[in-house]
């Protein structure tokens, strides 16, 4: 996803775009993950601004692309069961405000207008209206394909698949000169490391340190239903728990239905390397989660469930932006569980960098080399 | 043999760890079970399924008043023979139970928890857990599809499955019925239709059955196969049925039903030779091309496969049917396709095996008969290896499809979209070809399409490219109150 969007702004601005990748589209975590494009589950601070720019950017996107990418501006729902959390909630919810988030609180009486199905007796809840959804695997699909449709003039972009980059090429002052692959080099002056959960090893190829590790998650795929679940819906009891609000939000499972049927529910999220051996245990709590929001579900049938690797950074926030130890050197990675939501403005900034326009925001959080070491 | 536990025997049943638990009662899974038990382990018997029996002695309902099904079955005895082991066995046999999952237990490689769905379907279903030591899986098979113009009128079905409805229900899927598709179940499925009354007007087979004559060597070690392909094959003589080889049927014809199929000859990568259409008129047509493994219980444990002879992947196995995991075995079609005797054979061998790690005696698999049973086993397996060769799908056979075609049933994905898909949007393989088609996303989890859709990801002119070991974690549909009513102290592995 990541990739894709880099490519698509980057031929956007008339620039020459070779995207490889060792697999097909979307053979990464793109295609292991959910579409989420939220707001709601992120605190005040730089990762909340990216993510404000990108739901305006997804919003544009979903003009331009064709409908089945499953874009839906659906909004999302944050539920507390009891008064302790609903007060968490809105402490949360009015900082967010001040950062530009739009809320709206919902009473517990007034739930049901908007999620017919939730169970009874919860205290109240947060509306999110700007939190969105589109199905990732299309989605970057179709975006790499306009990119390619998009590049006039002297633009160009080309699709190499199944290729693995095995080095990165340097010249005499360390700069950087192309990649190598499995099947040649390719020159070029600039290359993005948009290599995911496997960024860490693209970075080293480079001789940079840069910290990528994954981090698991599955999630529960029901049969398909018609629409019970409306919107993006999640609780928040525990926000009473942790100080801050933030950590434990990140951790709650969403429930949300899709549009061609089948209510997903996600995610968990575990460091266990690469690990794919299913946890009865996850699946036990992410259904119990979901029933208790949504007791009519303990009826449906989950038929599937997948496993996925969020690529993680140690302080939960993307590198993004050039590394000043190799010059011509940029990374785009390291989105943890939001790298489909972070892609547009991600793509954005990487594409502004390259043609040297002004950025949106202030990338310096994001900075690659901020966990030192040369590699 | 103790009943399945009724709600109050329920501690009993699953509460202290079985010595070995047995998924799946057909041939290799009623062998291993008996033979565990006779050696003295004890044994928990799970099977979706509430009779033993499996695909191959499938029984009708008690209601159905049949009074002799072992008219279409040639190999009674030998599962007269297992029932009653079963019934004077300590095998507690737990009917109607789906098993979902198998999760390591605390104890590593020496403590296994298997996880099933028990009670009545969308009511009263809950989970069940039964540990074991170790854990026989003889999930056996089910049958590969491969699409074409007209394949989802109803009237077609498949040739495994109209075999199993017969010999079930007593049913015939219609009264003229065209068998096609590949391989050696198409003789037994032809010759059962034809002595249930059905007028079978032509078995089209897409090989040539020449591979079996390259290795004589196998052909001549199998006297029960060759047998068995005799009587098959006096049979359908004597009901008048034309055997066509080399050829496929490359549309089915009819508005609301089957009313007739177009039979075209095929070279010998199983592409259609132009002008040789012939229409025969059918209201049924039975269609398969091989079976596959079920192995999913076991590649979601990280067992090894390899990639079988026909295509297919099946668990790679040791010479007493370990898995590469240790602690697991299996039997049967779990690991290659192979019949209801070397079914048994297997179960034999896994059975024993089992008993002689549980109980530390690893001399139980070097007597006599373990020797002989291995022999028999080798030779039947290299007979199997050398039939399913004969059955490779050509890669000829996608150009039966035309692009409106359904590949998916379930999502209703085309032919044609799955080709987009592939050309215009970079999808490689099945999975990405998933994701962006849905091709394979619906309640049957791609058993149906799985085969189909692979071939078609790789591309024109690939040869056929079997469907990666599959990860298909949830082995049947679970509810979710039942994943959420689990215990969470008996679920497994610590969560971070
Ligand atoms: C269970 C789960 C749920 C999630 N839910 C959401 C959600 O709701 N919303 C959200 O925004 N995010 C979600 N995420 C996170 C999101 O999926 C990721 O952040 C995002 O997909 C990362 O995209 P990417 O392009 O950086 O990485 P990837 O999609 O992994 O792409 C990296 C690519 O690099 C290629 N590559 C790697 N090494 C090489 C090499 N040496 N040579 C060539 N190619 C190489 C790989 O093949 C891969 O295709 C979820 C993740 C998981 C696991
Ligand atoms: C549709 C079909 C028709 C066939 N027809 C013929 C024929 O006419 N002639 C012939 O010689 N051979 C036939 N075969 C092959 C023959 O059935 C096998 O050789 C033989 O049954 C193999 O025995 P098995 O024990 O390996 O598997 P099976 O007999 O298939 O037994 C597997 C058992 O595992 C159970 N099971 C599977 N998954 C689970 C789960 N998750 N939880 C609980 N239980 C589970 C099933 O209910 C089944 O009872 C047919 C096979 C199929 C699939």
């Amino acid at each position: 996803m990541v990739g894709a969007a880099c490519a698509y702004y980057a031929a956007r601005s008339g620039l020459h775009v070779t995207v490889i990748d060792r697999g097909p589209v979307a053979g990464g975590t793109t295609g292991a993950g959910e579409g989420n494009l939220l707001v709601s589950d992120k605190e005040p601070g730089p990762e909340l601004d990216l993510a404000l720019l990108s739901t305006r950017l997804w919003r544009t996107l979903s003009g331009a692309l064709p409908p089945r990418i499953e874009y839906e501006a659906k909004g999302g729902l944050v539920v507390a069961s009891g008064e302790a959390g609903m007060a968490a909630l809105r402490d949360f919810a009015e900082r967010q405000e001040r950062a530009g988030v739009k809320t709206e609180e919902v009473t517990g009486d007034r739930l049901h207008d908007l999620e017919p199905h939730l169970a009874q007796g919860l205290a109240g809840g947060f509306h999110y209206p700007q939190d969105a959804q589109v199905q990732p695997a299309l989605a970057a699909a179709h975006l790499l394909r306009a990119a390619g449709e998009q590049a006039s003039g002297r633009a160009r972009l080309r699709l190499r698949l199944g290729e693995k980059v095995t080095g990165v090429l340097k010249g005499a002052n360390g700069e950087v000169r192309g990649v190598r692959t499995v099947s040649g080099d390719l020159h070029a002056p600039y290359v993005v490391n948009a290599a995911g959960t496997w960024g860490a090893e693209v970075a080293r190829l480079a001789d940079v340190h840069l910290p990528v590790l994954p981090r698991r998650g599955f999630v529960l795929v029901t049969e398909p239903l018609p629409r019970v679940v409306r919107r993006k819906v999640y609780a928040a009891d525990y926000v009473a728990d942790v100080a801050s609000g933030s950590a434990a939000l990140q951790t709650s499972a969403v429930v949300e239905g899709t549009p061609a049927g089948p209510v997903l529910i996600g995610a968990s999220r575990e460091r266990v390397g690469f690990d794919r051996t299913l946890s009865v245990e996850v699946l036990r709590r992410l259904a119990a989660q979901a029933t208790r929001l949504f007791p009519m579900l303990a009826d449906v049938r989950a038929i599937r469930t997948y496993a996925g690797f969020r690529p993680y950074l140690p302080d939960h926030l993307p590198a993004i932006g050039p590394d000043p130890r190799v010059p011509g050197l940029l990374h785009a990675c390291g989105h943890e569980g939001a790298g489909i939501g972070l892609a547009p403005a991600t793509g954005l900034i990487v594409a502004g960098i390259l043609t040297g326009e002004e950025l949106p925001l202030d990338i310096d959080p994001f900075r690659p080399d901020r966990f030192g070491g040369a590699r | 043999m103790p009943d399945s536990p009724s709600d109050e025997r329920a501690d009993d049943a699953y509460g202290a760890p079985y010595d070995l638990a047995v998924i799946g009662a057909g041939c290799a899974g009623l062998t291993g079970a008996v033979t565990a038990s006779e050696l003295g382990l004890s044994v928990a018997l799970l099977d979706t399924s509430g009779q033993v029996g499996g695909q191959f002695y499938r029984t009708p309902a008690p209601a159905l008043g049949a009074v002799r099904p072992e008219a279409l079955h040639h190999d009674w005895s030998a599962f007269a023979d297992l029932r009653r082991r079963l019934e004077a066995s300590a095998v507690v046999h737990l009917a109607g139970h789906h098993v979902w999952t198998v999760a390591r237990g605390s104890e590593g490689d020496t403590e296994w928890v298997v996880h099933a769905v028990t009670g009545v379907d969308g009511c009263g279903e809950r989970p069940v857990r039964v540990r074991a030591r170790t854990v026989l899986l003889a999930t056996g098979a089910s049958e590969r599809q491969l699409p074409f113009p007209g394949w989802t009128l109803p009237g077609v079905v498949g040739a495994g499955g109209a075999q199993a409805m017969l010999k079930s229900g007593l049913v015939l899927p219609g009264r003229r019925v065209v068998v096609a598709g590949s391989g050696p179940l198409l003789l037994a499925v032809a010759s059962s239709l034809a002595a249930a009354g059905a007028r079978v007007p032509a078995v089209v087979e897409a090989s040539g059955y020449l591979g079996y004559a390259r290795r004589p060597g196998a052909l001549a070690a199998n006297p029960h196969k060759l047998a068995e392909a005799l009587v098959h094959g006096a049979a359908l003589l004597r009901h008048g049925v034309r055997l066509r080889t080399r050829s496929a049927v490359t549309r089915v014809h009819g508005t609301a039903r089957v009313e007739a199929v177009t039979v075209s000859r095929v070279d010998r990568d199983w592409r259609p030779v132009q002008g040789t259409g012939r229409r025969i008129a059918c209201d049924a047509l039975a269609v398969g091309h091989g079976l596959v493994p079920q192995t999913e219980l076991a590649t979601s444990l990280g067992c090894a496969t390899r990639r079988t002879p026909d295509g297919t992947y099946a668990l790679e196995l040791d010479g007493l049917q370990e898995t590469s995991v240790p602690g697991l075995w299996a039997a049967g079609e779990t690991g290659g396709i192979g019949g209801a005797q070397l079914a048994r054979t297997e179960g034999a061998i896994a059975g024993t095996a089992a008993a002689a790690r549980v109980l530390g005696q690893p001399a139980l698999t070097r007597s006599r008969r373990v020797r002989e049973l291995r022999r028999r086993r080798d030779r039947m397996r290299a007979f199997a290896d050398t039939m399913a060769a004969a059955h490779v799908p050509g890669p000829g056979w996608v150009q039966w499809l035309n692009d409106a075609t359904d590949v998916c049933r379930c999502e209703e994905v085309t032919a044609g979209a799955i080709r987009e898909a592939v050309a215009d949007y970079g999808a490689r393989d099945a999975r990405t070809v998933k994701l962006l088609t849905r091709a394979g996303m619906g309640w049957c989890q791609g058993r149906m399409c799985g085969a189909a859709v692979a071939c078609l990801a790789a591309g024109p002119g690939a040869a056929s490219v079997p469907p990666s070991p599959e990860r298909r974690p949830l082995a049947v549909p679970v509810p979710l109150g039942v994943l959420g009513a689990l215990d969470p102290d008996e679920a497994d592995g610590p969560v971070s």
